[in-house]
């Protein structure tokens, strides 16, 4: 099944790239997406790539947008600098593309910041790191949500469980480090004391030796960020090591693949997350739900997968670019206008509200505190 | 006239060039040009790697790492405000040095063992740049300013220097080209040659192979890091994964491919499937067709693949035109 | 750092350590038949776990491992087979490729035929939050496994080689090739059981690591830098050395943690390799000399 999509997807790359401008038609959208959807970041990549095949194929299906057919150009960077720019370069000069979704890692994005705004090609970055739209850069927006409000969503719930002293866990990937300098920079004001602060391989695979370093250090919690399958197995360590504190986890965590590699090790570990991981819980009063719950079905119907956070993202620049063209047209300056004059867009992520000074649209609502019991993801008590 | 002769190639190719780019030009669909830029810094670092496995008959596994010391050399010194034109000329010294230093006690070793030691000396390089914050983790570097040459022109990927930079990049490829043929048909060529076929022999006959070696060690080296830094400023930036294991598997793979000491063969397989790569041609399988043709070439054509052309496939049981020495 | 401290940091350096060392004896197996290095070691950890977790949803966990491990076993025969069996006289360089590509193709294969997730085993006894108290320090059950299961490993080889006819018959092939195809052994079938041994054990090595490592398509190729400083550190050819290699190597990663940047742990490992390839490539525990050395001394031939 997944085999099909995969050859299916790679034979339309083959067609696309070997013909440009092949199929073109007057009055298409055209997107160009470039993710990681092979190669070490496929975990982002992967379910971002379908999520945005489903969403093209489906908007198709109904007469496309605005009764404009939507030709997707999809390529696959595999977290490769060199290809996402010369990815990026094709993109714009020979398909010209309306615009462009992803990448899936910040370090592809910042790449693309400079580029996509002197070519003015809208990018909607699928990526975390606060540069990609601090400064903000005309033609580039962002719909990952920020580590910041992580960060203070975790130190509030820290608060609330009387927590005054962590040791901090980060993989040296760009989303690790990001979150590093916020959980550094906020400690202090929710008055949390960073005790250790470790920064491991995001290949690492056994955890042991610096948990027990920070265990010597009389810490109350643990926080661990990162996207890598590390933070299933610091999970598994710390009970391993009959480590009894709480542990916290990034908005990366949201994957129930890890929940099911960390086993019942997982259960009572908290972490902020867009509400697509409990999607089913939410009462029916919640504005987001029925979107959440349509992406849900529709991705476990087509993938027989779980959905995550991440497909989230490509769903939300999809839908933000949608609306957009929807009302304003093809011209690309009257889309971008129309992008920034979005105001409670109901997202995955969270409900999008931009303006010239924030292409990032998302609050600290777009998180909801979750935990892990039985095995499932369920809110946190408050 | 006969001396023209062995030009002939290089002028051949340099025509070929300025035809491409004219009728690319000509067609409206010169982005294409973009792509071979960047195959054409890629494929020196190939050309590199050639005169290294192929003439020197040294393994290495790490010449991404050379690569990526030249270009974030040039990116740090570049995005730190200090001289504008030092940073590749600091990024072909940085990487010289390091490859003199590490060949010195690494080119004792043989065989699987001087792999394994350039494969490790590769991921240490790529370690330390995604550790350290000067380098910008796994990041990278970004915004790295265009490279300032003469009258206004640069080393950049902005769309109005886009000829320029083709002709600045395939020019060194050519110039490079030319420097290895010079050397390869050289005394010092036949001295490597005579160090692949059997180092003991070599020695015996009184070539110093130590520092033969090591030349030829630095000098691949410096063609990667070059490569490398002019790459950074015309990518405006460089990421680490430019110094993973898959890059410099690539490396080998291209000049297997060409035929281990044909440099020809290994120039025009690298612009084939670099710029093929670029483009996205071979879609999700991208690593799985390097990775198919290392195989494919080792067991069906491993005198790379213009050798097939020339003489069939050769019988496994043993190879043609191989000088047997001991190993 | 107290007691109990340290001997945490040596426990888990220990079993990271037996996890590198398993790796290096699959080298080591390989090394010895054919006197080459199989740079698609790692895959076969890699392989191992893989058909293990997609076999234990309808086998019961023990049937489903020793139906990964026959199966990887027998990928191990038909890549020896299809692409390696063919070539004789292969000079270093096109082995090192040729194994290289095999790794990437393998590796490729696998993110499609399975995904990119990772996956682990079921815990072999208990689960993800057993916890076993050893000297003020606490290990998982599963690290125990890891321990004996190298252990086992290393105790079959080793009586294997010694005792049985087959065994001494390889060892012959290591030492003399000539020499044993005159007294009538045949080589080319020692090479394929060779290669499904290492397979085999491979597969093995995955399968108990998976519940603590996880699983991913792409783990095999940091395995094998490992395992194969490991058996470079104990001497190629030597597998009992390996394994001294590899918890060594295992212990100062893990003491590694306390002084230098935790980000740079991998870093010691391969610090470590090139040191000893510098400095004593021979291997710490050399005194059994025999196959090429890396300077490139003759061996009698395979």
């Amino acid at each position: 099944m997944r085999g099909r999509t995969v050859f299916s997807v790679a034979l339309i790359f083959a067609l696309l790239a070997a013909f440009p401008g092949w199929a073109a038609d007057a009055d298409t959208v055209k997107i160009g997406a470039i993710l990681s959807v092979t190669g070490p970041n496929a975990n982002l990549g992967t379910p971002e790539a379908r999520t945005l095949q489903m969403l093209v194929d489906r908007a198709n299906a109904s007469g496309g947008i605005a009764g404009r057919t939507v030709e997707l150009f999809l390529r696959d960077s595999q977290g490769d600098t060199g290809k996402a720019i010369s990815f990026a370069k094709e993109l714009i000069e020979e398909q010209q593309v309306l615009a462009i979704i992803g990448p899936s890692t910040s370090g592809e994005s910042m790449k693309l910041k400079g580029l996509c705004n002197d070519s003015e090609t809208i990018l909607l970055s699928c990526a975390a790191a606060e540069t990609i739209v601090n400064p903000v850069a005309k033609w580039v927006f962002k719909v990952a949500p920020k580590d910041s409000f992580a960060a203070q969503m975790i130190f509030q719930t820290m608060k609330n469980m009387g927590i005054s002293r962590i040791g901090v866990l980060t993989s040296n990937s760009g989303f690790g480090q990001g979150g590093k300098a916020q959980i550094e920079k906020l400690a202090p004001e929710s008055g949390i004391t960073v005790g250790i602060s470790e920064v491991y391989d995001k290949d690492a695979t056994d955890l042991t030796g610096v948990l027990t370093k920070i265990r010597g250090e009389n810490v109350q919690a643990v926080v661990n960020w990162s996207t890598e399958p590390a933070q299933a197995i610091i999970v598994k360590n710390m009970k391993q090591l009959g480590f009894d504190v709480p542990l916290f986890q990034s908005h990366g965590f949201g994957n129930l693949a890890y929940v099911a590699a960390a086993g019942k090790a997982a259960e009572g570990l908290i972490f902020p997350a867009g509400r697509v991981l409990v999607a089913d819980t939410l009462p029916a009063s919640n504005p987001q739900k029925k979107v959440l719950m349509d992406y849900r079905s529709a991705y476990i119907g087509l993938f027989k997968d779980e959905p995550s956070t991440f497909g989230g993202h490509a769903f939300d620049a999809f839908t933000i670019l949608a609306e957009a063209v929807s009302k304003a047209g093809t011209d690309r300056n009257k889309v971008r206008d129309s992008i920034e004059e979005i105001k409670g867009l109901v997202g995955i992520t969270g409900i999008f509200t931009f303006s010239p000074a924030d292409h990032n649209g998302l609050s600290m609502d777009a998180f909801e505190m979750l935990t892990v019991k039985n095995g499932r993801f369920t809110p946190l008590a408050p | 006239m006969r001396a023209y002769a062995r030009e002939l190639p290089l002028l051949l190719l340099a025509g070929l060039v300025v035809g491409a780019q004219v009728s690319l030009s000509a067609l409206k669909v010169d982005f294409y040009l973009t792509q071979l830029t960047m195959a054409a810094w890629y494929s020196l670092v190939a050309l590199g790697l050639c005169l290294l496995m192929g003439y020197a008959g040294q393994v290495s596994m790490g010449q991404a790492g050379f690569f990526a010391i030249g270009g974030y050399t040039a990116a740090v010194i570049s995005t730190t405000g200090m001289s504008s034109w030092l940073s590749i000329p600091a990024g072909v010294f940085v990487t010289a040095a390091v490859s003199f230093l590490v060949g010195i006690p690494v080119l004792r070793l043989k065989g699987h063992y001087l792999a394994m030691a350039t494969l490790a000396f590769g991921f240490i390089v790529s370690r330390i740049i995604v550790g350290m914050a000067i380098f910008g983790q796994a990041d990278g570097i970004s915004d790295v300013p265009p490279y300032p040459l003469i009258a206004g022109l640069a080393i950049t990927g902005k769309r109005p220097q886009r000829v320029e930079n083709f002709y600045l990049a395939w020019g060194v490829v050519i110039v490079g080209l030319m420097l290895a043929l010079n050397l390869v048909r050289s005394r010092t060529g036949r001295a490597l040659r005579a160090i692949r076929g059997n180092e003991e022999a070599a020695a015996a006959a009184g070539i110093d192979v130590g520092r033969y070696k090591l030349a030829v060690f630095v000098l691949s080296a410096v063609y990667a890091g070059f490569a490398g830094a002019c790459l950074t400023h015309f990518n405006a930036g460089i990421g680490p994964g430019e110094a993973g294991i898959m890059k410099s598997v690539r490396s080998v793979a291209l000049v297997a491919a060409g035929g281990m000491a044909n440099l020809w063969g290994t120039l025009t397989v690298s612009v084939v499937l670099t710029f093929l790569s670029l483009r996205g041609a071979f879609g999700l399988f991208d690593d799985a067709v390097f990775g198919g043709i290392l195989v494919a070439i080792m067991l069906f054509a491993p005198d790379g693949v213009f050798s097939l052309l020339r003489h069939g496939i050769p019988s496994p049981r043993g190879f043609p035109r191989r000088a047997k020495g001991g190993r | 750092m107290g007691g109990a401290q340290f001997f945490q940091y040596f426990l888990s350096g220990v079993a990271t350590g037996s996890i590198y060392a398993i790796v290096g004896i699959g080298f080591n197996i390989i090394y010895n038949a054919t006197g080459m290095i199989n740079f698609a070691q790692g895959e076969f950890l890699m392989l191992g776990g893989m058909m293990a977790i997609s076999l234990q949803t309808f086998l019961p966990l023990p049937l489903a491992i020793t139906a990964a491990v026959a199966a990887t076993g027998l990928l191990g025969v038909a890549m020896q087979i299809v692409f390696l069996s063919w070539l004789r006289k292969p000079d270093v360089l096109r082995m090192i490729i040729i194994t290289i590509g095999l790794s990437i193709l393998i590796r490729e294969a696998a993110l499609h035929v399975w995904d990119e997730k990772v996956h682990a085993l079921a815990f072999w006894t208990g689960d993800e939050t057993s916890s076993l108290a050893v000297l003020g320090a606490r290990l998982s059950p599963q690290l125990l496994w890891v321990l004996v299961i190298s252990g086992l490993m290393v105790a079959g080889l080793t009586l294997f080689f010694r005792f049985t006819l087959t065994g001494k018959a390889m060892r012959a092939c290591a030492s003399n090739g000539t020499a044993a195809r005159l007294c009538g052994i045949k080589a080319p079938r020692l090479v394929t059981l060779s290669f499904f041994i290492a397979a085999a054990m491979g597969a093995l090595a995955g399968c108990v690591v998976s519940p603590i490592t996880q699983t991913q398509y792409d783990m095999g190729m940091s395995l094998a830098v490992k395992g194969f400083t490991c058996a470079v550190l104990g001497g190629l050819g030597n597998v009992g050395a390996a394994v001294a290699a590899g918890i060594l190597v295992g212990v100062l990663e893990s003491a590694s943690i306390a002084v230098l940047p935790l980000a740079y742990k991998d870093v010691v490992a391969l610090t470590i390799m090139l040191a000893i390839l510098l400095v004593r490539p021979q291997g710490l525990f050399a005194g059994i000399g025999r196959k090429s050395g890396p300077l490139g001394q003759a061996h009698g031939g395979a």
